[in-house]
Protein backbone atom coordinates (compact mmCIF):
# COMPACT_ATOMS: atom_id res chain seq x y z
CA UNK A 1 0.00 0.00 0.00
CA UNK A 2 2.82 2.18 0.47
CA UNK A 3 4.38 2.16 -2.95
CA UNK A 4 0.47 3.08 -3.74
CA UNK A 5 0.63 6.73 -2.83
CA UNK A 6 5.05 7.55 -2.76
CA UNK A 7 5.58 8.77 -6.07
CA UNK A 8 7.68 7.49 -8.40
CA UNK A 9 10.27 10.02 -9.59
CA UNK A 10 10.68 8.53 -12.85
CA UNK A 11 7.25 9.00 -13.78
CA UNK A 12 7.27 12.26 -12.08
CA UNK A 13 9.98 13.52 -14.61
CA UNK A 14 8.60 12.04 -17.63
CA UNK A 15 5.02 13.24 -17.11
CA UNK A 16 6.21 16.65 -16.45
CA UNK A 17 8.14 16.37 -19.58
CA UNK A 18 5.18 14.71 -21.41
CA UNK A 19 2.48 17.33 -20.13
CA UNK A 20 4.74 20.17 -21.34
CA UNK A 21 5.24 18.78 -24.61
CA UNK A 22 1.72 17.97 -25.36
CA UNK A 23 0.85 21.47 -23.90
CA UNK A 24 2.91 23.26 -26.37
CA UNK A 25 2.18 21.57 -28.94
CA UNK A 26 -2.16 21.33 -28.76
CA UNK A 27 -1.65 25.45 -27.39
CA UNK A 28 -0.06 26.28 -30.49
CA UNK A 29 -1.34 23.98 -33.09
CA UNK A 30 -4.75 22.79 -31.72
CA UNK A 31 -6.23 25.37 -28.77
CA UNK A 32 -5.15 28.45 -30.59
CA UNK A 33 -6.97 27.96 -34.58
CA UNK A 34 -9.76 26.21 -32.73
CA UNK A 35 -10.38 29.02 -30.37
CA UNK A 36 -9.95 31.73 -32.69
CA UNK A 37 -12.19 29.72 -35.52
CA UNK A 38 -15.06 29.32 -32.66
CA UNK A 39 -15.19 32.87 -31.70
CA UNK A 40 -14.59 34.16 -35.17
CA UNK A 41 -17.14 31.96 -36.15
CA UNK A 42 -19.31 33.04 -32.82
CA UNK A 43 -18.86 36.67 -33.54
CA UNK A 44 -20.03 35.81 -37.52
CA UNK A 45 -23.01 34.68 -36.14
CA UNK A 46 -23.59 37.55 -33.69
CA UNK A 47 -22.91 39.89 -36.53
CA UNK A 48 -25.43 37.97 -38.99
CA UNK A 49 -28.38 38.60 -36.58
CA UNK A 50 -27.44 41.83 -35.62
CA UNK A 51 -27.58 42.37 -39.26
CA UNK A 52 -30.84 40.84 -40.01
CA UNK A 53 -32.42 42.32 -37.01
CA UNK A 54 -31.60 45.52 -38.82
CA UNK A 55 -32.35 44.92 -42.07
CA UNK A 56 -35.59 43.51 -40.88
CA UNK A 57 -35.99 47.22 -39.08
CA UNK A 58 -34.87 48.69 -42.41
CA UNK A 59 -37.17 46.77 -44.24
CA UNK A 60 -40.04 47.79 -41.99
CA UNK A 61 -38.69 51.32 -42.44
CA UNK A 62 -39.17 51.27 -45.75
CA UNK A 63 -42.29 49.75 -46.62
CA UNK A 64 -43.95 52.25 -43.82
CA UNK A 65 -42.41 54.78 -46.09
CA UNK A 66 -43.43 53.74 -49.39
CA UNK A 67 -47.03 53.24 -47.89
CA UNK A 68 -46.40 57.06 -46.53
CA UNK A 69 -45.62 57.96 -50.49
CA UNK A 70 -48.50 55.86 -51.62
CA UNK A 71 -50.88 57.81 -49.54
CA UNK A 72 -49.03 60.59 -50.42
CA UNK A 73 -48.83 59.83 -54.10
CA UNK A 74 -52.99 59.36 -54.08
CA UNK A 75 -53.82 62.03 -52.27
CA UNK A 76 -51.71 64.25 -54.92
CA UNK A 77 -53.49 61.78 -57.75
CA UNK A 78 -56.53 63.71 -55.99
CA UNK A 79 -55.77 67.08 -55.91
CA UNK A 80 -54.43 66.99 -59.74
CA UNK A 81 -58.03 64.68 -60.84
CA UNK A 82 -59.58 67.13 -58.98
CA UNK A 83 -58.00 70.30 -60.65
CA UNK A 84 -58.22 69.22 -64.02
CA UNK A 85 -61.80 68.08 -63.74
CA UNK A 86 -62.49 71.78 -62.52
CA UNK A 87 -60.36 73.14 -65.72
CA UNK A 88 -62.06 70.75 -67.91
CA UNK A 89 -65.08 72.30 -66.39
CA UNK A 90 -64.04 75.76 -66.92
CA UNK A 91 -62.92 74.84 -70.77
CA UNK A 92 -66.14 73.13 -71.56
CA UNK A 93 -67.95 76.48 -69.87
CA UNK A 94 -65.53 78.68 -72.25
CA UNK A 95 -66.07 76.95 -74.77
CA UNK A 96 -69.87 77.04 -74.59
CA UNK A 97 -70.14 80.61 -73.95
CA UNK A 98 -67.38 80.70 -76.73
CA UNK A 99 -70.07 79.14 -78.62
CA UNK A 100 -72.90 80.99 -78.09
CA UNK A 101 -71.19 84.61 -78.65
CA UNK A 102 -69.98 83.07 -82.28
CA UNK A 103 -73.92 81.74 -82.75
CA UNK A 104 -75.23 85.11 -81.69
CA UNK A 105 -72.85 87.00 -83.61
CA UNK A 106 -73.38 84.65 -87.14
CA UNK A 107 -77.21 84.99 -86.21
CA UNK A 108 -76.65 88.81 -86.28
CA UNK A 109 -75.16 88.78 -89.76
CA UNK A 110 -77.31 86.26 -90.83
CA UNK A 111 -79.87 88.72 -89.94
CA UNK A 112 -78.35 91.92 -91.41
CA UNK A 113 -77.26 89.57 -94.64
CA UNK A 114 -81.08 88.63 -94.80
CA UNK A 115 -82.62 92.41 -94.59
CA UNK A 116 -79.92 94.03 -97.33
CA UNK A 117 -80.91 91.00 -99.65
CA UNK A 118 -84.72 91.77 -98.50
CA UNK A 119 -83.71 95.13 -99.15
CA UNK A 120 -82.41 94.32 -102.39
CA UNK A 121 -85.39 92.05 -103.39
CA UNK A 122 -87.27 94.84 -102.52
CA UNK A 123 -85.94 97.51 -104.77
CA UNK A 124 -85.82 94.33 -107.35
CA UNK A 125 -89.51 94.19 -106.86
CA UNK A 126 -90.61 97.67 -106.89
CA UNK A 127 -88.08 97.94 -110.04
CA UNK A 128 -89.77 95.35 -111.72
CA UNK A 129 -93.36 96.70 -110.42
CA UNK A 130 -92.59 99.90 -111.62
CA UNK A 131 -91.65 98.92 -115.21
CA UNK A 132 -94.64 96.62 -115.09
CA UNK A 133 -96.76 98.98 -114.04
CA UNK A 134 -95.16 101.58 -116.82
CA UNK A 135 -95.52 98.77 -119.69
CA UNK A 136 -99.19 98.42 -118.28
CA UNK A 137 -99.45 101.81 -118.03
CA UNK A 138 -98.14 102.49 -121.77
CA UNK A 139 -100.31 99.50 -122.99
CA UNK A 140 -103.51 101.77 -120.86
CA UNK A 141 -102.76 104.61 -122.90
CA UNK A 142 -101.96 103.09 -125.83
CA UNK A 143 -105.28 101.67 -125.86
CA UNK A 144 -107.48 104.46 -124.42
CA UNK A 145 -105.72 106.69 -126.77
CA UNK A 146 -105.92 104.60 -129.88
CA UNK A 147 -109.20 107.10 -131.60
CA UNK A 148 -108.26 110.92 -132.31
CA UNK A 149 -111.51 112.21 -129.66
CA UNK A 150 -110.26 111.12 -126.76
CA UNK A 151 -106.23 112.32 -127.63
CA UNK A 152 -107.43 115.72 -128.27
CA UNK A 153 -109.25 115.82 -124.87
CA UNK A 154 -106.40 114.62 -122.86
CA UNK A 155 -104.17 117.44 -124.51
CA UNK A 156 -106.73 119.94 -123.76
CA UNK A 157 -107.67 118.66 -120.18
CA UNK A 158 -103.62 118.40 -119.77
CA UNK A 159 -103.30 122.15 -121.36
CA UNK A 160 -105.82 123.29 -118.29
CA UNK A 161 -104.26 122.09 -116.04
CA UNK A 162 -100.70 123.74 -117.18
CA UNK A 163 -100.87 127.02 -115.59
CA UNK A 164 -99.27 129.82 -117.28
CA UNK B 1 -44.35 -1.69 -37.18
CA UNK B 2 -41.40 1.40 -37.47
CA UNK B 3 -41.74 1.80 -33.19
CA UNK B 4 -41.01 -1.61 -32.22
CA UNK B 5 -37.73 -1.51 -34.79
CA UNK B 6 -36.41 1.65 -32.67
CA UNK B 7 -37.24 -0.44 -29.74
CA UNK B 8 -35.19 -3.51 -31.38
CA UNK B 9 -32.36 -1.48 -32.62
CA UNK B 10 -32.01 -0.03 -29.16
CA UNK B 11 -31.75 -3.55 -27.33
CA UNK B 12 -29.79 -4.68 -29.60
CA UNK B 13 -27.27 -1.81 -30.04
CA UNK B 14 -27.87 -2.47 -25.94
CA UNK B 15 -26.59 -5.98 -26.31
CA UNK B 16 -23.76 -4.79 -28.51
CA UNK B 17 -22.34 -2.74 -26.08
CA UNK B 18 -22.77 -5.20 -23.72
CA UNK B 19 -21.29 -8.26 -25.37
CA UNK B 20 -18.06 -5.54 -25.78
CA UNK B 21 -17.89 -5.18 -22.10
CA UNK B 22 -18.18 -9.02 -21.45
CA UNK B 23 -15.50 -9.41 -24.14
CA UNK B 24 -13.30 -6.66 -22.25
CA UNK B 25 -13.73 -8.39 -18.75
CA UNK B 26 -13.07 -11.69 -20.12
CA UNK B 27 -9.61 -10.93 -21.94
CA UNK B 28 -8.65 -9.93 -18.21
CA UNK B 29 -9.14 -13.36 -16.71
CA UNK B 30 -6.42 -15.15 -18.62
CA UNK B 31 -4.02 -12.53 -17.25
CA UNK B 32 -5.11 -13.72 -14.14
CA UNK B 33 -4.78 -17.45 -15.23
CA UNK B 34 -1.55 -17.05 -15.80
CA UNK B 35 -0.61 -15.95 -12.42
CA UNK B 36 -1.50 -18.68 -10.15
CA UNK B 37 0.47 -21.53 -11.87
CA UNK B 38 3.76 -19.04 -11.73
CA UNK B 39 3.25 -19.03 -8.45
CA UNK B 40 2.86 -22.33 -7.82
CA UNK B 41 6.01 -23.41 -9.90
CA UNK B 42 7.52 -20.78 -7.82
CA UNK B 43 7.24 -22.11 -4.61
CA UNK B 44 6.69 -26.05 -5.31
CA UNK B 45 3.25 -26.33 -3.43
CA UNK B 46 0.22 -24.33 -3.93
CA UNK B 47 0.27 -21.30 -2.57
CA UNK B 48 -3.38 -19.63 -1.66
CA UNK B 49 -4.60 -17.16 -4.27
CA UNK B 50 -3.93 -13.47 -2.84
CA UNK B 51 -6.42 -10.98 -4.26
CA UNK B 52 -4.38 -8.03 -2.76
CA UNK B 53 -1.44 -8.58 -4.30
CA UNK B 54 -2.73 -9.12 -7.64
CA UNK B 55 -4.64 -6.12 -7.39
CA UNK B 56 -1.82 -4.08 -6.39
CA UNK B 57 0.45 -5.54 -8.73
CA UNK B 58 -2.19 -4.36 -11.96
CA UNK B 59 -2.45 -0.87 -10.79
CA UNK B 60 0.92 -0.18 -10.15
CA UNK B 61 3.52 0.96 -12.97
CA UNK B 62 5.38 -2.21 -14.45
CA UNK B 63 8.70 -2.10 -16.50
CA UNK B 64 6.74 -4.78 -18.65
CA UNK B 65 3.58 -3.83 -21.61
CA UNK B 66 1.17 -7.03 -21.02
CA UNK B 67 -0.83 -7.36 -23.71
CA UNK B 68 -2.69 -10.25 -22.44
CA UNK B 69 -2.06 -13.89 -21.32
CA UNK B 70 1.86 -14.37 -21.47
CA UNK B 71 2.94 -11.84 -24.04
CA UNK B 72 4.24 -8.69 -22.57
CA UNK B 73 6.40 -6.23 -24.01
CA UNK B 74 9.71 -5.32 -22.05
CA UNK B 75 10.25 -1.69 -21.45
CA UNK B 76 14.01 0.36 -21.80
CA UNK B 77 15.20 0.64 -18.24
CA UNK B 78 17.28 3.93 -17.98
CA UNK B 79 19.11 4.39 -14.77
CA UNK B 80 20.43 7.30 -13.00
CA UNK B 81 23.24 5.70 -10.66
CA UNK B 82 25.69 7.33 -8.50
CA UNK B 83 27.94 6.36 -11.12
CA UNK B 84 26.72 7.14 -14.80
CA UNK B 85 23.39 6.20 -17.03
CA UNK B 86 22.42 3.00 -17.34
CA UNK B 87 20.01 1.80 -20.35
CA UNK B 88 19.37 -1.68 -21.22
CA UNK B 89 15.92 -3.83 -21.97
CA UNK B 90 13.74 -5.49 -19.23
CA UNK B 91 13.96 -8.16 -20.88
CA UNK B 92 16.81 -9.06 -19.35
CA UNK B 93 15.25 -9.19 -15.78
CA UNK B 94 13.07 -11.99 -16.95
CA UNK B 95 9.97 -11.05 -15.00
CA UNK B 96 12.52 -10.73 -12.00
CA UNK B 97 14.08 -14.26 -12.17
CA UNK B 98 16.98 -13.03 -13.20
CA UNK B 99 19.25 -9.70 -12.19
CA UNK B 100 21.23 -8.04 -14.94
CA UNK B 101 24.74 -7.07 -14.39
CA UNK B 102 25.13 -3.02 -16.20
CA UNK B 103 28.34 -1.08 -16.54
CA UNK B 104 28.49 0.27 -12.91
CA UNK B 105 26.16 -2.71 -10.46
CA UNK B 106 24.30 -5.52 -10.98
CA UNK B 107 20.28 -5.00 -10.90
CA UNK B 108 17.43 -6.96 -9.96
CA UNK B 109 13.78 -6.21 -10.89
CA UNK B 110 12.18 -6.89 -7.22
CA UNK B 111 8.07 -6.35 -7.27
CA UNK B 112 8.51 -4.30 -10.79
CA UNK B 113 11.10 -2.16 -8.75
CA UNK B 114 14.91 -1.77 -10.09
CA UNK B 115 17.26 -2.40 -7.18
CA UNK B 116 20.93 -2.43 -7.01
CA UNK B 117 21.27 -6.13 -5.94
CA UNK B 118 23.98 -6.19 -3.33
CA UNK B 119 22.99 -2.85 -1.95
CA UNK B 120 25.72 -0.62 -2.68
CA UNK B 121 25.50 2.73 -4.61
CA UNK B 122 22.68 4.67 -5.22
CA UNK B 123 19.72 4.77 -8.66
CA UNK B 124 16.86 7.36 -9.76
CA UNK B 125 14.50 4.88 -11.75
CA UNK B 126 14.21 6.82 -15.16
CA UNK B 127 12.82 4.07 -16.97
CA UNK B 128 10.12 4.33 -19.90
CA UNK B 129 7.44 2.30 -17.74
CA UNK B 130 4.24 0.94 -19.31
CA UNK B 131 2.64 4.14 -17.69
CA UNK B 132 4.78 6.33 -19.49
CA UNK B 133 4.36 4.33 -22.77
CA UNK B 134 0.56 4.59 -22.06
CA UNK B 135 0.61 8.29 -21.62
CA UNK B 136 2.69 8.88 -24.58
CA UNK B 137 0.27 6.43 -26.87
CA UNK B 138 -2.35 9.05 -25.50
CA UNK B 139 -0.37 11.95 -26.12
CA UNK B 140 -0.24 10.86 -29.67
CA UNK B 141 -4.00 10.39 -29.65
CA UNK B 142 -4.77 13.51 -28.41
CA UNK B 143 -2.79 15.13 -30.99
CA UNK B 144 -3.51 13.41 -34.06
CA UNK B 145 -7.40 13.89 -32.60
CA UNK B 146 -6.83 18.18 -31.95
CA UNK B 147 -4.74 18.76 -35.09
CA UNK B 148 -7.38 16.93 -37.30
CA UNK B 149 -9.99 18.87 -35.58
CA UNK B 150 -8.12 22.28 -35.78
CA UNK B 151 -7.26 21.56 -39.61
CA UNK B 152 -10.79 21.02 -40.15
CA UNK B 153 -11.45 24.78 -38.47
CA UNK B 154 -9.07 26.18 -40.69
CA UNK B 155 -10.53 24.07 -43.74
CA UNK B 156 -14.26 24.82 -43.27
CA UNK B 157 -13.66 28.70 -41.87
CA UNK B 158 -17.44 30.33 -41.16
CA UNK B 159 -19.17 26.55 -41.59
CA UNK B 160 -21.04 24.45 -39.40
CA UNK B 161 -18.73 21.92 -37.64
CA UNK B 162 -18.81 18.17 -39.24
CA UNK B 163 -17.48 14.86 -38.28
CA UNK B 164 -15.15 14.89 -35.23
CA UNK B 165 -15.21 18.54 -35.27
CA UNK B 166 -18.60 18.56 -34.15
CA UNK B 167 -18.29 15.91 -31.85
CA UNK B 168 -14.94 17.43 -29.89
CA UNK B 169 -17.06 21.25 -30.56
CA UNK B 170 -19.39 21.09 -27.81
CA UNK B 171 -17.14 19.20 -25.87
CA UNK B 172 -14.32 22.68 -25.98
CA UNK B 173 -17.14 24.68 -25.45
CA UNK B 174 -18.50 23.10 -22.36
CA UNK B 175 -14.83 23.52 -20.61
CA UNK B 176 -14.81 27.26 -21.60
CA UNK B 177 -18.59 27.89 -21.14
CA UNK B 178 -19.10 25.99 -18.03
CA UNK B 179 -15.67 25.78 -16.76
CA UNK B 180 -13.20 28.58 -17.34
CA UNK B 181 -15.48 31.48 -18.16
CA UNK B 182 -17.79 30.92 -14.80
CA UNK B 183 -14.97 30.67 -12.67
CA UNK B 184 -12.23 32.68 -14.42
CA UNK B 185 -14.20 35.52 -15.43
CA UNK B 186 -13.35 37.69 -18.42
CA UNK B 187 -9.55 36.91 -18.25
CA UNK B 188 -10.52 33.08 -19.34
CA UNK B 189 -9.25 33.23 -22.65
CA UNK B 190 -5.68 33.33 -21.31
CA UNK B 191 -6.11 30.37 -19.83
CA UNK B 192 -8.00 28.09 -21.96
CA UNK B 193 -5.22 26.08 -23.65
CA UNK B 194 -3.81 24.88 -20.17
CA UNK B 195 -7.16 23.90 -18.91
CA UNK B 196 -7.90 22.43 -22.51
CA UNK B 197 -5.34 20.40 -22.98
CA UNK B 198 -5.51 19.49 -18.90
CA UNK B 199 -9.22 18.24 -19.21
CA UNK B 200 -8.56 16.21 -22.04
CA UNK B 201 -5.31 14.46 -21.11
CA UNK B 202 -6.78 13.38 -17.99
CA UNK B 203 -9.79 12.35 -19.81
CA UNK B 204 -8.37 10.71 -22.21
CA UNK B 205 -6.00 8.62 -19.39
CA UNK B 206 -8.88 7.84 -17.33
CA UNK B 207 -10.70 6.29 -20.75
CA UNK B 208 -7.74 4.51 -21.88
CA UNK B 209 -7.11 3.27 -18.04
CA UNK B 210 -10.71 1.33 -18.73
CA UNK B 211 -9.46 -0.51 -21.20
CA UNK B 212 -8.16 -4.07 -19.74
CA UNK B 213 -5.84 -5.09 -22.68
CA UNK B 214 -3.21 -3.45 -25.07
CA UNK B 215 -3.32 0.01 -25.66
CA UNK B 216 -4.92 0.35 -22.39
CA UNK B 217 -4.48 -2.12 -19.27
CA UNK B 218 -2.50 1.12 -17.41
CA UNK B 219 -3.41 3.19 -14.51
CA UNK B 220 -2.06 6.07 -15.32
CA UNK B 221 -4.41 8.73 -13.77
CA UNK B 222 -4.56 6.88 -11.07
CA UNK B 223 -0.88 6.92 -10.52
CA UNK B 224 0.42 9.38 -7.55
CA UNK B 225 3.13 10.77 -9.41
CA UNK B 226 0.84 11.77 -12.42
CA UNK B 227 -1.74 13.41 -9.91
CA UNK B 228 1.38 14.67 -8.41
CA UNK B 229 2.27 16.77 -11.66
CA UNK B 230 -1.06 17.64 -12.23
CA UNK B 231 -1.60 19.16 -8.91
CA UNK B 232 1.52 20.81 -8.91
CA UNK B 233 1.17 22.27 -12.69
CA UNK B 234 -2.39 23.76 -10.82
CA UNK B 235 -0.48 25.10 -7.48
CA UNK B 236 1.81 27.18 -10.03
CA UNK B 237 -0.43 28.52 -12.70
CA UNK B 238 -3.06 29.81 -9.25
CA UNK B 239 0.20 31.17 -7.40
CA UNK B 240 2.09 32.63 -10.44
CA UNK B 241 -0.80 33.95 -11.57
CA UNK B 242 -2.20 35.90 -8.04
CA UNK B 243 -2.72 39.15 -8.16
CA UNK B 244 -1.83 42.06 -5.69
CA UNK B 245 -5.47 41.49 -4.13
CA UNK B 246 -4.76 37.87 -3.40
CA UNK B 247 -1.26 37.93 -2.06
CA UNK B 248 -2.75 41.06 0.16
CA UNK B 249 -5.06 38.65 1.41
CA UNK B 250 -2.73 36.12 2.61
CA UNK B 251 0.20 37.99 3.67
CA UNK B 252 -1.49 41.39 4.89
CA UNK B 253 -4.71 40.88 6.22
CA UNK B 254 -7.34 43.59 6.81
CA UNK B 255 -9.32 43.46 9.70
CA UNK B 256 -7.09 40.41 11.20
CA UNK B 257 -5.37 41.91 14.53
CA UNK B 258 -1.03 41.95 13.92
CA UNK B 259 -0.50 39.49 16.41
CA UNK B 260 -2.35 36.97 14.63
CA UNK B 261 -0.53 37.15 11.33
CA UNK B 262 2.38 34.40 11.90
CA UNK B 263 -0.64 32.11 12.26
CA UNK B 264 -2.66 33.53 9.77
CA UNK B 265 0.43 33.06 7.55
CA UNK B 266 0.72 29.54 8.16
CA UNK B 267 -3.07 28.30 7.53
CA UNK B 268 -3.12 30.81 4.35
CA UNK B 269 0.11 28.19 3.65
CA UNK B 270 -1.50 25.29 4.29
CA UNK B 271 -4.47 26.50 2.07
CA UNK B 272 -2.23 26.75 -0.65
CA UNK B 273 -0.88 23.46 -0.47
CA UNK B 274 -3.99 21.74 0.74
CA UNK B 275 -5.84 22.59 -2.48
CA UNK B 276 -3.72 21.13 -4.97
CA UNK B 277 -3.00 17.99 -3.06
CA UNK B 278 -6.56 17.57 -2.38
CA UNK B 279 -6.79 17.55 -6.59
CA UNK B 280 -3.82 15.35 -6.44
CA UNK B 281 -5.43 12.88 -4.16
CA UNK B 282 -9.01 13.09 -5.63
CA UNK B 283 -8.04 11.86 -9.06
CA UNK B 284 -6.13 9.91 -7.79
CA UNK B 285 -8.01 7.56 -4.92
CA UNK B 286 -11.15 7.88 -7.30
CA UNK B 287 -9.18 5.96 -10.48
CA UNK B 288 -7.39 3.67 -8.24
CA UNK B 289 -10.42 2.98 -6.27
CA UNK B 290 -12.44 2.52 -9.64
CA UNK B 291 -9.75 -0.18 -10.72
CA UNK B 292 -9.57 -1.74 -7.37
CA UNK B 293 -13.62 -2.52 -7.74
CA UNK B 294 -13.12 -3.94 -10.71
CA UNK B 295 -10.15 -6.69 -9.80
CA UNK B 296 -11.50 -7.74 -6.94
CA UNK B 297 -14.79 -8.51 -8.48
CA UNK B 298 -12.54 -9.96 -11.32
CA UNK B 299 -10.65 -12.06 -8.44
CA UNK B 300 -13.70 -13.14 -6.49
CA UNK B 301 -13.64 -15.75 -9.62
CA UNK B 302 -10.48 -17.00 -8.25
CA UNK B 303 -10.96 -16.39 -4.33
CA UNK B 304 -13.63 -18.93 -4.74
CA UNK B 305 -12.33 -21.19 -7.13
CA UNK B 306 -15.61 -21.35 -9.05
CA UNK B 307 -16.55 -20.27 -12.70
CA UNK B 308 -20.22 -20.29 -11.16
CA UNK B 309 -19.65 -17.18 -9.74
CA UNK B 310 -18.31 -15.50 -13.29
CA UNK B 311 -21.51 -14.52 -14.03
CA UNK B 312 -21.95 -12.31 -11.28
CA UNK B 313 -18.75 -11.03 -10.98
CA UNK B 314 -18.94 -9.94 -15.16
CA UNK B 315 -22.21 -8.64 -14.04
CA UNK B 316 -20.91 -6.53 -11.31
CA UNK B 317 -17.89 -5.44 -13.69
CA UNK B 318 -20.25 -4.04 -16.33
CA UNK B 319 -21.71 -2.19 -13.44
CA UNK B 320 -18.72 -0.80 -12.64
CA UNK B 321 -17.14 -0.40 -15.86
CA UNK B 322 -20.10 2.02 -17.13
CA UNK B 323 -20.41 3.62 -13.57
CA UNK B 324 -16.22 4.40 -14.74
CA UNK B 325 -17.31 5.67 -17.71
CA UNK B 326 -18.91 8.45 -15.95
CA UNK B 327 -16.08 8.76 -13.53
CA UNK B 328 -13.47 9.02 -16.10
CA UNK B 329 -15.25 12.02 -17.42
CA UNK B 330 -16.36 13.59 -14.08
CA UNK B 331 -12.74 13.84 -12.61
CA UNK B 332 -11.63 15.12 -15.23
CA UNK B 333 -14.24 17.43 -14.98
CA UNK B 334 -14.10 18.44 -11.72
CA UNK B 335 -9.91 18.52 -11.81
CA UNK B 336 -10.48 21.02 -14.66
CA UNK B 337 -13.69 22.92 -12.81
CA UNK B 338 -10.93 23.15 -9.69
CA UNK B 339 -8.11 24.68 -11.11
CA UNK B 340 -10.39 27.25 -12.83
CA UNK B 341 -12.15 28.04 -9.53
CA UNK B 342 -8.53 28.04 -8.28
CA UNK B 343 -7.20 30.14 -10.42
CA UNK B 344 -10.35 32.52 -10.64
CA UNK B 345 -9.88 33.21 -6.71
CA UNK B 346 -6.58 34.07 -7.45
CA UNK B 347 -6.45 36.54 -10.25
CA UNK B 348 -10.50 38.09 -8.99
CA UNK B 349 -10.06 41.82 -8.33
CA UNK B 350 -10.90 43.61 -5.08
CA UNK B 351 -14.36 43.45 -4.42
CA UNK B 352 -14.98 45.11 -0.33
Amino acid sequence: MNSLVTPDWGLVLWTTVSFFVLFLLLAKFAWKPIMSAITERERSIEDSLLKAEAAKEEMARLTNENEALLKQARAERDVILHEAKKVKDQIVSDAKETAHKEAARMIELARVEINNQKAIAMADVKNQVATLSLEIAEKVLKQQLADQKKQDELVSQLLKEVKL
Amino acid sequence: MYKSSILKSKIFRGLQIFCVFLTLTAFLTPAFAQEKPTQELENGTEKKFEPSEVILEHIADSHYFHIGGEIAFPLPVILYTDKGLEIFSSEHFDHGHANYAGKYHTYSLVNDKVTITDGSGSLTDLSITRNIVSMWMSIILLLIIFLSVASAYKKREGQAPKGLQSFMEPIILFVRDDIARPNIGYKYQRFMPVLLTMFFFIWINNLIGLVPFFPGGSNLTGNIAVTLVLSVITLFMVNLNGNKHYWAHVFIPADVPKWIWPLWWVIELVGIISKPFALMIRLFANITAGHIIVLSLISLIFVFKSIAIAPVSVAFVVFMDVLELLVAALQAFIFTLLTALFIGTAIEEAHH
